[in-house]
């Protein structure tokens, strides 16, 4: 693997089968795993431990 | 004399909701006056500092930090809630299924785990949500936004670069979705049919929902667009998206487009849109004057009637009944937790010529002024309740002192209730409001409400409304009926 | 994409495929004078960003005076110190001559020097001989069986590596590495496994090479019994990868991450030479018995410039055995350090794969954006020394690099980058 390309077409939000990427409230991610819907949770902080300038420099700076 | 302590835990995050269930728990502990669990960020310091719970060692914390701050009658209990606090803080969270410990803490990396997820629900800080909103369009994901206080130009940008790469951004500001069936968020257990929803409102999208399964019918998908989805700036880019892909679905027959009323341009551009489409359309621009359509659509004037003509039957008349002039007082209060169920009140009180005013006015009504007091009707999901709190949705608690004061003024009539049920919502909302109305039974205003819910949901409806009923509230089968029953309890 | 993102990941991607063209071959053993030109008299290089006598820790301390006797600069112990604390010394990092050393990472120009070379690149980086467990210079020691034990390492032990060496005109060191993840080792705090495969493979050499049974015996029974042998090859190799990855403008990788035993230094590819530096931090593991973290000392050496490469702390998964040997936990949760490393670096080594993980590459090139972003920093896999000069190691754990490090080099590269 080298730097990941995700240029590839996007997947039907409609068609395909829904599995969802839950970024935030907990109890979002809960509700779907209960009803058997696939989710993964990303464990979310603030960018940069919360610090605003080191969060404007790496909004400016991407990645 | 009370005291106050604070305990800082650097770069400790918890999402705000989480932070609030817990501070709750302590500031209910026997003599403690009040508790603040927040991330030190400068706004929530405020608020701390206006509670009377900070002191300099919560003065001194950053956003990054979590705050434990809290106030006591003396020291002892001071100290005992603290540590209840922390207990609350550190006990174990619930294991992975896989065993494995490790969770992502980018979406670049559980994308690893997961290629071939298909959407990203947000629901981080405002302040956040758009740069992760901008990772997941560029990973290939569709993006549901339930994240508030995202500025327009962001949803402008965020909403072009998805369409660019066929992808849809659903909000900022989007409550409810459901997609192939699986709610998202703040949504119902709605059957499966085909009936497709397009909403840029969320408790719309969730009442007329409930209403298409209480006709007997079902939902193909459910596509939430966000509350500014429909004005001139954002032009109705993900409301056009979400026809277009509802258009070319076979699951769907038929189009229930929902929205508060719209920018005139915007009107036109989904008009035309409309009258291209080779399905038919409810449309429910809600509060809106006339609106002039092509194609086979219909216009309706509130929920109920949208889910009637989506469904093309009526709903059943209730066995609820209020005598005409029941109430006492003169004038109604509405206390709403859903933001459209609110507006869709006001236009039924305007519509029947009855002056009415609101903090979240539409068209036509009067904004509520300090001191006001006729017919009132209140959104409290209205950013000047939400601040620093849950949404009531989630804690039915804000209700709570509204209630009180609307309970013991004479000159309220009818107090107008609404329950959302759902994923998303709190557990027992009818519960918690009947604790609230213990033995008041016969006295003071008359209590009108109704449940946005199906059987289905994790707080069956049955049961919900069964609680509403023995706590002497008159539930009617939609929020308009109970709307209506308002207006006849108070018609001379 | 903004035009500054296009272009640090333009150039991101470039850094990464200089590391993962590397062609990293052991090819000699050399004195340290033959190896390093600009090594003078009485020039002392040490693991770590740059540090002054005055702020060093205690082995770092004990080291400098033992190897000032070995090379004969200083007639005992406390004369050493005397002279060092005069000034008679030129301190400077290894990594400013392309050296490496572990834990008090001592070169001065008689030690023998492990060569390795990166074919692809035509560069050379060095490390010293691995010393053995117990008391060693590396952790501090200096009496007379540690110098002893370098004279011996100097006179017979690099010369019969460096003869086998070219006997066998190198030995390439990639494929070798991918044998040892799929053996267990993950080239920090487990080398048994490459010890073995490289022992294997000198030995032939090594006997056609040493005419002296008796030497040959000491030789083979010396590399035999010493798990990290590896190690230091596994150094050498990390910095002749790294060498060429270095400079990259417009780059955010991490080309370097060191520690002196009282600072933490890394250097990122787009800012050349510059140090950013932060206290180091105590490493956090399991003691041998009869000591604890009382007796620790914060965290030394340039071993962590495997982690750079994708070795070490992000190869955990590969190395289950490890993860309770350095008290990080269930052994079955080796592979969430590795998920944890993908979410700082920008790609994986194809060639370095994890059999248990379905044959991932480890996670390679670490990207400080991603470290600032997410918080997740480096986690090194370490000895733990203790903290008065000569005792020794004393345990061994993980360590994480200071976020400061990470965030004072991104406010210097957003400034290169021209944001403010």
């Amino acid at each position: 693997m080298t730097p990941e390309k995700p240029n590839k077409p996007p997947k039907s939000l409609l068609k395909s089968p829904l599995k969802v990427v839950n970024v935030g409230l907990e109890g979002f991610a809960d509700d779907l795993a209960r009803q058997k819907t696939p989710v993964v949770r990303v464990q979310w902080s603030p960018p940069a431990g919360g610090d605003p300038e080191l969060a404007r420099l790496l909004s400016k700076l991407g990645g | 004399m009370s005291v106050v302590i604070n305990e800082v835990r650097r770069g400790l995050y918890l999402d705000s909701v989480a932070l609030m269930r817990m501070s709750r728990e302590i500031a209910a502990l026997p003599e403690v006056e009040e508790a603040g669990l927040m991330m030190g960020t400068p706004a929530n310091k405020e608020i701390l500092r206006n509670a009377g719970v900070l002191d300099a060692t919560g003065e001194a914390a950053a956003a990054g930090d979590l705050v434990l701050a809290l106030r006591a009658a003396t020291k002892v209990i001071a100290d005992d809630a603290l540590a209840a606090a922390k207990k609350l803080l550190d006990q174990p969270k619930q294991q992975t299924e896989s065993g494995s410990s490790w969770k992502p803490r980018s979406l670049r990396a559980a994308m690893t785990l997961a290629p071939d997820a298909s959407l990203a629900l947000i629901s981080v800080p405002g302040d956040f949500a758009a740069a992760e909103a901008r990772k997941a369009l560029s990973l290939g994901l569709h993006v549901m936004m339930f994240s508030d206080n995202v500025s327009i130009e962001d949803e402008i940008e965020l909403k072009r670069e998805a369409r660019a790469r066929g992808l849809i951004v659903m909000g900022p500001d989007c409550g409810t979705a459901i997609i192939n069936g699986a709610p998202l968020a703040f949504a119902n257990q709605i059957p499966r049919g085909r009936i497709g929803i397009v909403g840029a409102s969320g408790t719309g999208i969730q009442e007329v929902s409930c209403l298409i399964a209480r006709l007997g019918g079902g939902v193909s998908h459910a596509i939430g667009v966000g509350g500014r989805d429909l004005k001139a700036e954002v032009g109705g880019i993900s409301t056009l998206q979400a026809i277009d892909w509802l258009d070319e679905d076979p699951d769907t027959d038929h189009i229930v487009l929902i929205s508060k009323p719209p920018a005139p341009s915007v009107v036109n551009a989904v008009a035309t849109r409309i009258g291209e489409s080779k399905k038919s359309f409810t449309v429910c621009f809600i509060g809106a004057a006339h609106t002039s359509l092509h194609g086979d659509a219909r216009l309706a004037t509130t929920l109920k009637s949208a889910a009637e003509l989506a469904m093309g039957k009526k709903l059943h008349a209730h066995t609820a009944h209020v005598g005409k002039g029941a109430a006492r007082g003169r004038f109604v209060r509405g206390l709403y937790s859903g933001g459209t169920l609110c507006a869709e009140a006001q236009v039924l009180f305007r519509d029947a010529g009855v002056a009415v005013a609101s903090n979240a006015a539409i068209p036509g009504v009067r904004k509520i002024a300090s001191g006001d007091h006729g017919h009132l009707l209140i959104d409290l999901g209205d950013d000047e309740f939400t601040r620093g709190r849950p949404h009531p949705m989630i804690e039915p608690s804000v209700r709570d002192q509204p209630l009180r004061e609307a309970l013991a003024d004479p000159s309220v009539g009818v107090i107008l209730i609404d329950l959302v049920l759902g994923f998303g919502g709190h557990a027992d909302p009818a519960g918690h409001l009947a604790s609230m109305l213990k033995g008041r039974m016969g006295e003071g205003p008359i209590i009108i409400g109704s449940v946005t819910g199906v059987e289905d949901d994790p707080q069956p409806l049955a049961a919900q409304t069964r609680k509403l009923e023995e706590a002497g509230v008159i539930v009617a089968p939609s929020n308009a009926d109970a709307a209506a029953l308002a207006l006849r309890a108070i018609s001379d | 994409m903004s035009d500054i993102a296009s272009r640090i990941e333009a150039a991101n991607a470039e850094t990464l495929r200089r590391i993962l063209a590397a062609d990293p071959v052991l090819v000699d053993v050399i004195p340290a004078h033959e190896a390093l030109p600009r090594l003078r008299e009485k020039m002392i290089l040490h693991a770590g960003p740059p540090i002054e006598w005055a702020r060093m820790c205690g082995p770092m301390r004990g080291a400098i005076t033992g190897i000032a006797v070995f090379e004969g600069w200083a007639s005992d112990l406390r004369d050493a110190e005397a002279k060092a604390e005069a000034g008679a010394f030129q301190f400077e990092p290894n990594h400013h001559h392309d050296c490496v050393g572990p834990m008090t990472g001592m070169t001065t120009l008689s030690q023998p020097l492990l060569v390795v070379e990166n074919r692809a690149f035509r560069v050379r980086a060095y490390c010293a001989i691995n010393e053995g467990l117990g008391k060693v210079m590396r952790f501090g020691g200096n009496d007379d069986e540690v110098l002893t034990r370098l004279r011996w390492i100097r006179d017979v032990l690099g010369p019969a590596l460096g003869a086998a060496l070219r006997d066998l005109g190198g030995v390439p060191l990639k494929p070798l590495i991918a044998r040892g993840l799929s053996m267990g080792d993950e080239m920090h705090q487990r080398n048994v496994a490459c010890s073995s495969l490289l022992l294997r493979t000198l030995a032939p050499a090594l006997a056609r090479k040493v005419s002296d049974p008796y030497a040959l015996s000491a030789v083979l029974d010396f590399i035999g019994r010493n798990d990290q042998f590896f190690l230091n090859v596994a150094m050498a190799m990390g910095k002749s990868i790294s060498m060429p990855a270095e400079g990259v403008k417009d780059s955010s990788i991490v080309t370097v991450m060191c520690r002196n035993g009282t600072d933490f230094g890394v250097r990122v590819s787009g800012l050349g030479k510059e140090w950013f530096t932060a206290p180091v931090e105590m490493p956090q593991g399991l003691y041998f018995p009869g000591y604890t973290i009382e007796d620790a000392n914060p965290d030394m050496g340039d071993s962590a410039i495997v982690e750079v490469v994708g070795l070490g702390g992000f190869a955990m998964g590969a190395a289950p055995a490890v993860v309770g040997f350095i008290g990080a936990g269930p052994a079955s949760r080796a592979a969430d350090f590795t998920h944890a490393m993908a979410e700082i670096a920008i790609g994986s080594n194809p060639e370095w794969t994890i059999p248990s993980m379905d044959y991932a590459g480890v996670p390679t090139g670490i990207d400080i954006r991603r470290v600032v972003d997410t918080g997740v920093v480096p986690m090194i896999n370490t000895g733990i020394a203790h903290r008065k000069p000569g005792v020794g190691q004393v345990g061994a754990g993980t360590v994480k690099a200071p976020i400061t490090c990470f965030e004072k080099a991104l406010v210097a590269f957003a400034r290169e980058m021209g944001v403010s």
